[in-house]
């Protein structure tokens, strides 16, 4: 019995030791969403080009589509844009921008100079709409399905690996799913 | 040249620190005497050779060598020499070789102050250190090289974050560091005696003074960062709970623990297995802490920059010598012989009262700090624990632990006289109340909250006086032979009361700081006037200027109180030339009664600018009590019992070897 | 490794946000004093979730800036504090509360402190009750003759200086 309260420490720092390990790896900056499996969340943004169409939650149902939180600030998002207009052109997937925390002016210019590959654009200045959706940086990426469900949401700029690897595959999924 | 000068010499530290972690270590275990002083010379050369690697690279940032990535990336041609030379710890590579270098210091100082240990135990604390020195020695070398060159060189560096770029940020690494690091000689010694299985009086004696001083710098430390905090990050806060900043605390109340359980195995010979588990545990906090700050485990806002391969090499360290250390522990520690007995209600219970405060305060930080991560570990989402969980827990148990501080000391040995401790404190209770009554009526309508904490610093700094008064008979005696006797009360005494009011200070002042402070945030005018804790603040305008490395533009106020033009001063925000990097300097007006604090944000583009002013009440107190706990640190260390180099354990003989009932 | 770079520019990026400028701006505050008052010390529970362990209310991030906004708008409009708490967690989750709830996943968090403290006092209780039981009574009755020397010895040593257990060189230049 004695003995035993000598052996704890050794015991209890193991453990610590254990979940000292875990935490390295993983990635202590990404923020899980709380919508998961959830209905997207209620929001109505007005259209950021004057005469293109505005974003709010009865326009994600019907088909599977992805949000795509993005500002013209935003390297990555730069970076990113890219893979977006191949998903746009080659992958027939409707891509809804959330255009964040940006200037008007400032965004279209970008649109204009990169490529539109957003179906819909919904305009949100002061972080209205991306408070709904547990906005917290730019880029997110959020894959949305049939119903309007909330399915998976990546955190970061899109490259072909995860594209191809994760958010693809899921998308099809969701597609032969009736 | 030089670059390449300090890199070998910190490859030869690291195969002198090989030989004095083995050779001493078979040398204490067969009684061979050339292979034990053989750790002493070991242990000055490593500490010469890492001081020749640091040289050197302070060499390269003071002459801005662009070739060397450490120097490129954190330092740059414009800064002013003193931050040339702070950037040297600037950064991870470079304060790993600071923390090296105080690691081979201590050992240095071992091998030279200590010259009478017995033999087989100096030789046996050098090698543990030289343990210690060679993980640390192999994780610069391998991971985090500051010799690393780059080529080709850049025209100029990436500078130093501005932040650091501040006389006390340049002074709080090094000495926050020797205190960390200084808690290894506990350990060292904690080590060598469970090899030895043998822990006495004079044992406590030798780890005592090193404990004394690791703890006055950590002390000192942990008060620079946050009085650094308080001044430059633009609110007026000085303590965040930051993860970086527990990283710290922790080993610091846990060391707090150890000076004061040191103190019962000296006098009584009891307490040895728990007060050598905190001396283990001490330094095992450190080394976590520093695993936490540079992993990337947790996130900050002082982090250094993240690798992860760096991460799994500190996690393999810890476990070898945190794990090593404890499985020793439970080996060794039960064959250790029980000392002296003693009531409950005595000195040495009161100071296991202080002991199971401050571990279980050290426990609650280390569980508010890891919590997020061990419920992610077993996938409960994130949380996060921030400043109102750890003032819920924290504050709590330092209630008990400051009302007995006052009480404490005045219990006698072995068995104490509670109801006598506590007539004796008659007087303090009364002018507590005084205080208290006084507080109240001061402060009508504020939180009581402060009310209750100036009640606590009241009582113990009078509690304080009251232990004095009673050495010394004050009162009892002519006035004379009092004095007499104050003369001759030893230092250590006077260092604890030090250290003790110390603490009143502080209390006081963070309550003041937090719970009493009265803010404005405005956009003012030129010429326009604000009232504020007494004062009138009177805006004039705004001045632009350039420093060596930054432009600056200041926003200049007038102080008058009563009508009487106090001073003038202003608040800075500086934009470096480098980064672009923006930064605050508030203007500060301190008396003892409070500081007048203020910051200016962005102008309005008519002339107005935004100010945020703060009168904080007794915020001084904090700093004269941090920097009265280091004195007292300092003055208990100048006690001449406590000199590091303490008696020879042959001399003490016969006051430890007495007997004693057994356990 | 890729990943970790691509972590640190997406971080710096939203960092890069963080314009110049003090927290709590005046053209953010409510008249009311009382609601203004509220807003403070809820947004001081409310963490920034790009800037790590800062209170909306400490932080001059664009994003704290807009949570700091919503928090006011809540409470002109009427909601609770706790109201407003439960509006954010239903958004970021428990993360973006600096005093997380008391709930079976952070019992432990809560009670932690306590469990380790109670241990302690068994532990203590346990130390002095073999103690009593293993020594004889007098064993801590007052000090003995024995001990009374050993402090008495320290104390002497102490106070007046007694150089007679030190090694000669060590207490040079002290007084006598």
């Amino acid at each position: 019995m004695k003995r035993l309260l000598f052996i704890a420490p050794l015991v209890l720092f193991l453990g610590i030791a254990g979940y000292l390990g875990f935490g390295l790896t993983r990635d202590s900056s990404i923020l899980p969403s709380t919508l998961i499996d959830k209905p997207a969340p209620t929001f109505d943004l007005e259209a950021l080009i004057p005469d293109g169409k505005g974003l709010k939650t009865d326009d994600l149902k019907g088909r599977v589509a992805l949000v795509n939180v993005f500002a013209s600030w935003c390297v990555p998002c730069r970076a990113e844009h890219p893979i977006w207009m191949r998903v746009a052109t080659q992958e027939k997937i409707p891509i809804y921008g959330l255009n964040w925390k940006d200037k008007r002016s400032d965004a279209i210019a970008w649109l204009e100079e990169l490529g539109d590959p957003y179906e819909r654009i919904g305009f949100d200045p002061d972080h209205k709409g991306g408070v709904e959706w547990g906005v917290y940086g730019a880029p997110e990426t959020y894959v949305i399905d049939r119903d309007g469900r909330v399915r998976f949401k990546y955190v970061g700029p899109v490259f072909s690996e995860t594209l191809n690897e994760t958010i693809l595959p899921l998308v099809r999924k969701l597609q032969e799913t009736p | 040249m030089i670059a390449e000068l300090g890199h070998f010499a910190l490859i030869l530290s690291l195969c002198v620190a090989v030989a004095q972690s083995t050779l001493p270590l078979a040398g204490a275990a067969r009684n061979h005497a050339g292979l034990m002083t053989l750790g002493s010379a070991a242990a000055i050369a490593q500490f010469f050779l890492v001081a020749i690697s640091f040289a050197a690279l302070t060499h390269a940032f003071v002459v801005s060598d662009f070739s060397l990535k450490v120097v490129a990336s954190n330092s740059h041609s414009l800064k002013p020499m003193i931050y040339k030379i702070s950037g040297v710890w600037g950064n991870h590579e470079g304060s790993m070789l600071l923390w090296v270098l105080i690691l081979a210091l201590f050992g240095g100082l071992i091998a030279g102050f200590g010259r009478n240990l017995p033999p087989p135990l100096r030789a046996r604390v050098l090698a543990v250190q030289a343990m210690i020195a060679v993980g640390f020695l192999l994780f610069l070398l391998l991971t985090s090289n500051p010799f690393e060159r780059l080529y080709p060189p850049p025209a100029n560096g990436n500078d130093l974050n501005p932040l650091l770029q501040d006389p006390g940020l340049a002074l709080h690494p090094p000495i926050l560091y020797v205190g960390y690091v200084g808690f290894s000689i506990a350990f060292s010694f904690a080590v060598a005696a469970l090899i030895e299985g043998r822990v006495d009086a004079a044992w406590a004696r030798w780890v005592r003074p090193w404990t004394l001083l690791a703890w006055s710098f950590l002390t000192g430390g942990i008060a620079l960062g946050s009085w650094w905090a308080y001044y430059e990050l633009g609110w007026g806060g000085f303590w965040y709970w930051d993860p970086v900043e527990n990283a710290s605390f922790m080993p610091w109340l846990v060391g707090t623990a150890l000076l004061h359980s040191a103190i019962v195995v000296e006098r009584r010979d009891a307490l040895k297995t728990w007060t050598i588990l905190l001396a283990i545990l001490t330094f095992s906090l450190s080394l976590i802490g520093t695993f936490l700050v540079r992993s990337g485990v947790l996130t900050s806002v002082h982090a250094f920059a993240v690798d992860p391969d760096r991460g799994v090499f500190i996690l393999l360290l810890l476990i070898i010598a945190i794990g090593g250390s404890l499985a020793l522990y439970a080996w060794r520690a039960p064959t250790l012989k029980g000392g002296g007995l003693f009531a409950p209600i005595s000195r040495e219970g009161a100071l296991l009262l202080n002991n199971l405060l401050l571990t279980t305060a050290a426990a609650t930080v280390f569980i508010g700090t890891l919590y997020p991560l061990l419920l992610e570990a077993v996938g409960g989402g994130k949380v996060s624990v921030g400043p109102p969980f750890f003032n819920a827990t924290f504050i709590p148990l330092m209630v008990p632990l400051v009302a007995a501080l006052a009480v404490g000391p005045l219990l006698a040995w072995k068995r104490g006289d509670i109801m006598g401790a506590l007539s004796r404190l008659k007087v303090a209770g009364a002018v507590t109340a005084v205080a208290l009554v006084l507080c109240a009526a001061l402060a009508w309508g504020r939180p009581i909250l402060g009310t209750i904490a100036m009640g606590f610093a009241v009582w113990l700094a009078a509690g304080v006086v009251t232990e004095i008064a009673e050495r010394i008979r004050l009162g009892r005696i002519p006035l004379r032979q009092s004095l007499a006797r104050a003369g001759g009360l030893p230092r250590s005494a006077w260092g604890m009361a030090l250290a003790h009011i110390g603490i009143a200070g502080i209390i006081a002042g963070a309550a003041g700081a937090t719970v009493w402070k009265e803010e404005i945030i405005h956009v003012m005018q030129p010429n326009e006037t604000m009232e504020i804790g007494g004062y009138t603040l009177t805006y004039d305008g705004v001045q632009d200027s350039r420093g060596p490395n930054y432009l600056t533009r200041k926003g200049l106020f007038s102080v008058s109180k009563d009508g009487e033009p106090v001073t003038k001063m202003y608040a800075e925000r500086r934009r470096y030339l480098v980064g672009g990097q923006q930064t605050t300097e508030a203007a500060i007006y301190s008396t003892l009664a409070g500081d007048l604090y203020a910051v200016v944000g962005d102008n309005d583009g008519q002339g107005g600018q935004t100010v945020n002013v703060y009168y904080k009440p007794l915020v001084p107190w904090m700093w004269i009590g941090s920097t009265l706990m280091v004195l007292g640190g300092f003055v208990s260390l100048s006690d001449r019992r406590l000199r590091i180099g303490a008696p020879s354990r042959k001399r003490r003989k016969p006051a430890a070897a007495q007997p004693v009932p057994a356990e | 490794m890729t990943r970790h770079l691509l972590a640190a520019a997406f971080l710096t990026v939203v960092m890069g946000l963080t314009g110049p400028g003090l927290a709590v701006q005046p053209d953010e505050m409510l008249s009311d004093p009382a609601q203004e008052a509220r807003a403070r010390a809820l947004s001081a529970e409310i963490r920034c979730l790009v800037c790590q362990n800062q209170s909306i209310d400490d932080s001059d991030a664009s994003l704290a800036r807009d949570l700091r906004l919503l928090v006011r708008e809540q409470i002109t409009a009427g909601k609770t504090d706790q109201g407003i708490r439960d509006f954010l967690v239903e958004r970021y989750g428990a993360f973006v509360l600096l005093k997380p709830p008391v709930n079976a996943s952070t019992w432990l968090l809560w009670f932690g402190p306590l469990i380790v403290f109670i241990l302690g006092v068994i532990g203590l209780t346990m130390f002095f009750r073999n103690r009593a039981q293993s020594g004889a009574p007098a064993a801590t009755a007052r000090l003995n003759a024995d001990e009374q020397a050993r402090i008495a010895r320290l104390l002497d040593d102490m106070e007046h200086g007694s150089e007679s257990h030190e090694s000669g060189d060590h207490g040079k230049g002290d007084k006598p």
